[in-house]
């Protein structure tokens, strides 16, 4: 089922098909660094560009690899999947440098280039920040520096990071976010710093993907029980591409231990799940469940609200097949929220923008 | 929790044998005295125990009570938690139908240590003093093969000389290891366990000497809490992912204190991406969540708290009945009453299956 013209597809990734394409974006020194030094690039390698689940087979791009074409982008998210709207997510590597200041030189120059190359070409097209995830006070610059250009309407970082994001010196982010009105955006992906699993580094590539749904769950444990929802009310995290249905049984285990040990946290003063329900908001795909309505169906009672997800295709990864990325069995009246309400509520910038 | 007994209802109610795969009765320093090496009782004295953390006394998160046990567990005429017998049989033996309860303990049995001999002639000691000190005074009281599991050997030794002696239930491991579970240092474990026909029970707890949380150092005991799901949910997939219930067919997996309502999301997602990466794992003959719901049993404590209980019943049938086996935890804080655990929607055959039926069936404990 196409989406309706006015749903919103909050998950969707431009590559940057080149270094070339990126390096007008960069400054003379790091231009030249790049240079003298031979540095191939920042591609990550979360998703190793011929991995099937890296790129679906119809929407290859001519040289096999993901979209690097605005018009391939648009004419398969907006025109054939039918959203009005997208969210473009570019999961370029400026996470990967262990020098702060190459992050920095990285986040920049993608933000500058999705603003050139796919922002300003088209007009339905949104976008989250990157930001150098090295050190916080350059995250909270470069948020400071994009912020004014409106398009620009949620955060974006890797949920595998150093530290767990709650940790108190990630919250000038979180302070800089509310300010602008800018939720913040986890998506899978991770800066290396720590083993893809708790216990060390697993064997397959389908072991690391499907560990991000623990780094989920460590990020969202951390979030709520260091307080940072207390100290930032307004603060919205959105778990992009998370898996979603992992959320429940977390939720229980979480709030069975918030009801045991909650004097350790005493600012956790509300049961995580009702923090989540107002503050946490998840990508609809992938939906980790069987194609299977009734599952589907329990899937939304264990979730317990109607506000809490969002369409996305996530274009171009593999998530499902055909042209219909809502799971099957979900009721015909929370379909909408999902499309166009939902997404709308979550971002205050694209409310703006339908005055 | 800290639950008030209410003798009376319990002792009017029980008609209920239960099978119990999870208490902690105390094992001291002192006690493993007797059955470790002059070289390795003055290592001890001498060194302690290096378990890859940071305090020389204490838990790296500390606890929210002393001991991390129920305040009323503490016995009458001193000493620790679950350190007296009589009083372990007055609070819980005794005033609960168990008919057998699997001990497994968790320090000090030299688990994890850095210096993998000692860890071996601790787990040796442990095993020991389990029967000796333990099981000899009250029967009901099954013991765990302590093994040190980072030491594929000296574990098939500690195993094999525990073959065949019913007085032992499982082969204990815990959940936060060197590596992940499914490598293959770690096969020579499987081996040992099957060759004994012991299944393998996993224990929430260890230190690994990693973060917690696979994006760093969590602050607070509650995440720590929270995260043994996290560890657990890896360990499952690289014991599946790497071909480990191909391999080992009879193999059966325990997991202790891990809760379960991380399970059905976890196989559906495996499933999926197993789909479409088929081609890196040819090994694997079919879902992933198959090898799950054949070979890994779980244990109820922490039983996870549903907003409304039909919540916990998808997730437990999806697990499957015959899977799920009681646990008290005793005399941990978050001891879940054997009477009050359960949902009370649970209908008699199921409640049966779950105190005590799939218990005896994996253990073998008719036999």
């Amino acid at each position: 089922m196409p989406a309706s013209h006015s749903a919103i597809d909050c998950d969707v990734h431009p590559a940057v098909p080149n270094l070339e394409a990126l390096l007008p974006h960069f400054d003379d020194y790091w231009r030249n660094s790049i240079d003298e030094r031979g540095i191939p690039g920042f591609e990550t390698n979360t998703y190793p560009p011929r991995a099937p689940l890296s790129v679906r087979d119809d929407w290859r791009g001519k040289n096999g690899g993901a979209a690097a074409d605005l018009t391939q982008l648009t004419s398969q998210v907006l025109d054939r999947l039918g959203a009005g709207k997208a969210v473009l997510n570019c999961l370029y590597g400026a996470h990967l440098p262990y020098s702060e200041d190459m992050g920095v030189a990285v986040a920049r120059a993608v933000n500058n280039y999705v603003a050139k190359e796919w922002l300003d070409r088209d007009p339905r097209l949104r976008a989250s920040i990157v930001v150098p995830t090295q050190n916080i006070e350059y995250c909270v610059d470069e948020v400071n520096r994009v912020a004014a250009d409106k398009r620009f309407v949620q955060i974006m970082l890797v949920t595998n990071q150093e530290t767990p994001l709650g940790r108190r010196h990630w919250w000038p982010l979180f302070a800089a976010a509310e300010k602008h009105d800018l939720p913040i955006g986890l998506h899978p992906g991770s800066a290396y710093r720590q083993a893809m699993t708790s216990l060390g580094w697993p064997t397959y590539y389908v072991e690391d993907y499907v560990a991000y749904a623990q780094a989920f769950q460590s990020q969202l444990g951390s979030l709520i029980c260091e307080g940072a929802f207390a100290k930032f009310p307004k603060l919205k995290i959105v778990l992009l591409e998370s898996g979603v249905t992992w959320l429940p049984g977390f939720l229980w285990r979480l709030s069975k231990f918030w009801r045991g040990v909650r004097a350790e946290v005493p600012w956790v003063d509300r049961p995580p799940g009702e923090i989540v329900r107002s503050n946490v908001r998840l990508t609809i795909q992938p939906f980790d469940a069987p194609d299977d309505p009734e599952i589907t169906e329990q899937m939304v009672d264990h979730l317990d609200s109607d506000d809490i997800l969002l369409y996305a295709s996530d274009f171009p990864h593999w998530q499902f097949d055909g042209d219909d990325a809502l799971p099957r069995g979900l009721p015909e009246s929370l379909k909408k929220k999902i499309l166009v309400d939902n997404p709308r509520a979550t971002y205050p910038r694209l409310q703006e923008d339908a005055r | 929790m800290n639950i008030e007994l209410r003798q009376s209802d319990i002792r009017s109610n029980s008609k209920l044998k239960i099978v119990d795969v999870d208490i902690h009765p105390k094992i001291s320093v002192e006690d493993l005295k007797p059955y470790l090496s002059k070289r390795w009782w003055d290592h001890l004295q001498t060194y302690g125990q290096r378990t890859r953390q940071g305090y020389l006394k204490g838990f790296p998160y500390p606890k929210m009570q002393p001991q991390a046990s129920r305040r009323d567990s503490w016995p009458p005429d001193g000493g620790l938690p679950a350190s007296n017998l009589a009083f372990m049989k007055q609070q819980f033996l005794d005033a609960y139908p168990i008919e057998y309860a699997i001990m497994n303990p968790l320090s000090p049995t030299g688990q994890g240590d850095q210096n993998s001999e000692f860890s071996a002639a601790m787990a040796f000691a442990s095993n020991e003093f389990q029967i000796e000190g333990w099981h000899k005074r009250d029967n009901r009281l099954l013991a765990s093969v302590v093994v040190p599991f980072e030491d594929g050997e000296a574990t098939k030794a500690e195993v094999k000389r525990r073959a065949g002696d019913n007085r032992f239930a499982h082969v204990l491991l815990k959940t936060r290891t060197n590596d992940l579970l499914g490598k293959k240092q770690y096969w020579p474990v499987y081996e040992a366990a099957i060759e004994a026909g012991l299944p393998v029970g996993i224990h929430v707890f260890g230190t690994s000497g990693r973060p917690a949380s696979n994006t760093g150092w969590p602050s607070f005991y509650i995440e720590d809490m929270t995260e043994h799901a996290s560890c657990c949910q890896a360990q499952v997939v690289s014991m599946i992912m790497e071909g480990v219930f191909e391999r080992y067919r009879e193999l059966k997996i325990v997991m202790i204190e891990a809760g379960f309502g991380w399970m059905p999301s976890l196989g559906w997602r495996m499933d999926k991406n197993w789909k479409k990466l088929k081609d890196e794992v040819p090994h694997l003959k079919k879902a992933p969540s198959e090898y799950m719901r054949e070979h890994i049993w779980v244990s109820t404590q922490p039983m996870e708290e549903t907003d409304r209980p039909e919540q916990l019943l998808d997730t437990m049938k999806w697990i499957g009945w015959d899977k799920i086996m009681f646990a008290s935890d005793y005399p941990h804080w978050d001891f879940d009453d054997p009477f009050l655990a359960l949902p009370p929607s649970l209908d008699e055959n199921k409640r049966n299956m779950i105190y005590c039926g799939n218990v005896r069936a994996l253990y073998r404990l008719d036999a």
